[in-house]
């Protein structure tokens, strides 16, 4: 013991304890930036490999070619993967659009608390299916029921892989549509059945324009999910791009191209090799803009209620 | 105009009325508080509860409530927090129908139809009786569109122009608000957005305006200008209206009710008799503020 006089209690060792506090600090704060690192290194590599594509082959020729044939005849006309993903896009927004916002209002304004506290756990579980087993679905049923019902659709064909597309993202839609129509306030509501409105009329003319925003930015946030889904189409969609695709037949998007592509014996160095990351950097140029898009339109819109 | 208005707020029907008065709501004998009985002559009820009880779940909200509100009047409905005048206002347009355990018993007439039958619509009722909130709670829309808003649902849109001017002339607003028409209504201030609200209910030409604490999230000269519309408003409107505030409903009202704890209406009468020599000993304490 020292013959110092006793310290205040507060007053002691506090060199090792704040050393131990700036360590976790930075190693919570590398946790953190782990995964920015990671994005701008992806981003970073499929810049440079692209940018080595296009000095094999021109952008213009990438971009505005019409013939996919990227193994037999070095063919890399973008174009048509592109149309794909658009016609895998906007089918399944048909199917999970009006689905997604109708579960959507059904969840903020009809259901009872009981009804709700099964059918959202319900969504919820849809939405944690692996996506190839939706592909699976896609081909081993929607296709036969399709087909059953008259319409004449090929074993792979881009109408049931749309369908199934869009049911998986009927829960993005849903939930993020509910989130938003359940944060009108109620004060909204009562104004508008005080002035005699319907339950409908108060759902659709004040509810659903409150929540406009939140729904819009869900619409797109599904949107750009669809335009990445993978696993799906390369089960249930072909292998066949098509400029203008029919729904009853194969097609090609552009996330099924890469995976033939990656998954074929593939010497490095080649253009086809490099034309996976072009691929790669226009899908993520597409759905990072989309997300720009969602936050755009999210504040742009969005009403203060108090 | 609806055709199904039985009493339009404008002076030729205003002579029909008061004949009316004469002959009062059959079976009204039967209210037992001789002091209900006290409603001028001169007006004739509009809306009549007896022996009206409101349960939440288990609870009881509001305790065989008996009392005739007249025509073209302001009546207040003054009490604790807790006693159920709140409660009694949403059960004239029975806007307690949103809430799942709310239960009614007893008779609520409204134009001496009683609106808890199984024939009444509660969304026709609703257009006939305008509500005002205590918060404001403009949507989040134009000027105009809150204003239009009933209007639309009624397809009563033939010279929507005009009408939208009149109601807001009516609430006291359209002098601040005529040049940005097309603004959002949220822009407003607090008082203006009450105003806004006033407007949108006497849009529609309802019979009844009912108001929850209108002025009690508003600033002292919001909350005079909002005063001095309520004086306006039951020229042409019965105006029902709740309030925390005693000297607020000293100010503004011609009746009085006074809702004690447990849901129970112990007194209604002129509001200067409720003032000034109340006939129970606890309603004298509470406007004298030992209780409450």
């Amino acid at each position: 013991m020292s013959e110092e006089p006793a310290r205040p209690a507060f007053a002691g060792e506090n060199r090792t304890r704040s050393a131990k506090e700036s360590a976790i600090k930075w190693f919570l704060f590398v946790c953190a930036a782990l995964s920015v690192f990671v994005t701008l290194a992806i981003v970073a590599t499929l810049l440079f490999d692209a940018i080595e594509f296009f000095t094999r082959v021109s952008p213009l020729a990438f971009f505005t070619g019409t013939n996919w044939s990227p193994k037999i005849g070095e063919a890399f006309g973008v174009l048509p993967l592109v149309t794909n993903t658009l016609a895998v896009t906007a089918l399944s927004a048909l199917v999970a659009i009006p689905v997604g916002t109708a579960s959507a209002a059904y969840l903020s304004e009809y259901a009872s608390d009981q009804v709700r506290s099964v059918l959202k756990p319900a969504l919820e579980v849809l939405a944690g299916i692996p996506t190839v087993v939706y592909g699976l679905f896609a081909l081993v049923y929607v296709t036969p029921a399709l087909q059953a019902v008259g319409i004449p659709v090929g074993t792979f064909n881009l109408l049931s892989a749309s369908i199934m597309v869009g049911v998986m993202i009927i829960p993005m839609v849903s939930s993020l549509s509910e989130d938003a129509m359940s944060a009108v306030p109620d004060s909204l509501r009562q104004g508008a059945y005080g002035l005699g409105a319907t339950k409908f009329e108060v759902t659709t003319t004040v509810v659903v324009p409150a929540a406009v925003s939140g729904i819009f930015s869900s619409f797109i946030l599904a949107l750009s999910r669809a335009i990445g889904e993978t696993m799906i189409v390369v089960v249930a969609a072909g292998m066949s791009p098509q400029l203008v695709p029919s729904p009853f037949g194969s097609i090609q998007p552009m996330t099924s191209a890469m995976v033939q592509l990656a998954t074929s014996d593939l010497a490095g160095g080649t253009a086809a090799y490099y034309a996976l990351f072009a691929i790669g950097l226009t899908l993520f140029v597409i759905t990072f803009s989309m997300n720009v898009a969602s936050n755009w339109v999210a504040s742009r819109y969005r009403e203060e209620y108090e | 105009m609806s055709n199904e208005n039985m009493t339009a707020p404008n002076p030729e029907t205003e002579a029909e009325n008061d004949d009316d008065a004469v002959s009062p709501t059959p079976g009204s004998g039967a209210v037992d508080a001789g002091d209900l009985e006290t409603a001028t002559a001169s007006s004739r009820t509009v809306i009549e509860s007896r022996d009206l009880d409101v349960y939440y779940g288990e609870t009881q909200a509001l305790d065989d409530v008996s009392i005739r509100i007249p025509e073209k009047q302001v009546t207040a409905m003054i009490g604790p927090s807790g006693c159920g005048k709140s409660t009694f206002l949403r059960c004239i347009n029975r806007m307690n129908d949103l809430i799942d355990a709310a239960r009614i018993e007893g008779d609520l007439l409204f134009q001496d139809k009683n609106v808890y039958d199984d024939d009444v619509d509660p969304v026709a009722l609703r257009r006939r009786i305008g509500m005002v909130f205590q918060q404001p709670n403009p949507f989040p829309k134009s000027i105009y569109d809150n204003v239009a808003y009933g209007l639309r649902l009624q397809n009563k849109t033939e010279n929507l122009d005009e009408k939208v001017e009149q109601a807001l002339k009516g609430a006291a607003l359209w002098d601040e608000v005529k040049d940005q028409l097309d603004e959002s209504g949220l822009d407003l201030s607090g008082g203006q957005q009450q105003r806004l609200c006033i407007a949108r209910a006497i849009a529609v030409d309802p019979e009844v305006i009912l108001m929850d604490e209108p002025a009690s999230a508003l600033d002292p000269v919001a909350t005079s200008q909002i005063e001095d519309l309520i004086d306006e408003l039951a020229e042409d409107y019965t105006v029902v209206i709740v309030t925390h505030n005693m000297q607020q409903a000293a100010r503004i009202s011609d009746k009085t009710a006074v809702f004690l704890t447990g849901g129970e209406l112990v007194e209604f009468d002129d509001t200067q008799k409720i003032f000034e020599n109340p006939e129970h000993q606890r309603v004298e304490d509470y406007i004298t503020g030992k209780f409450g």
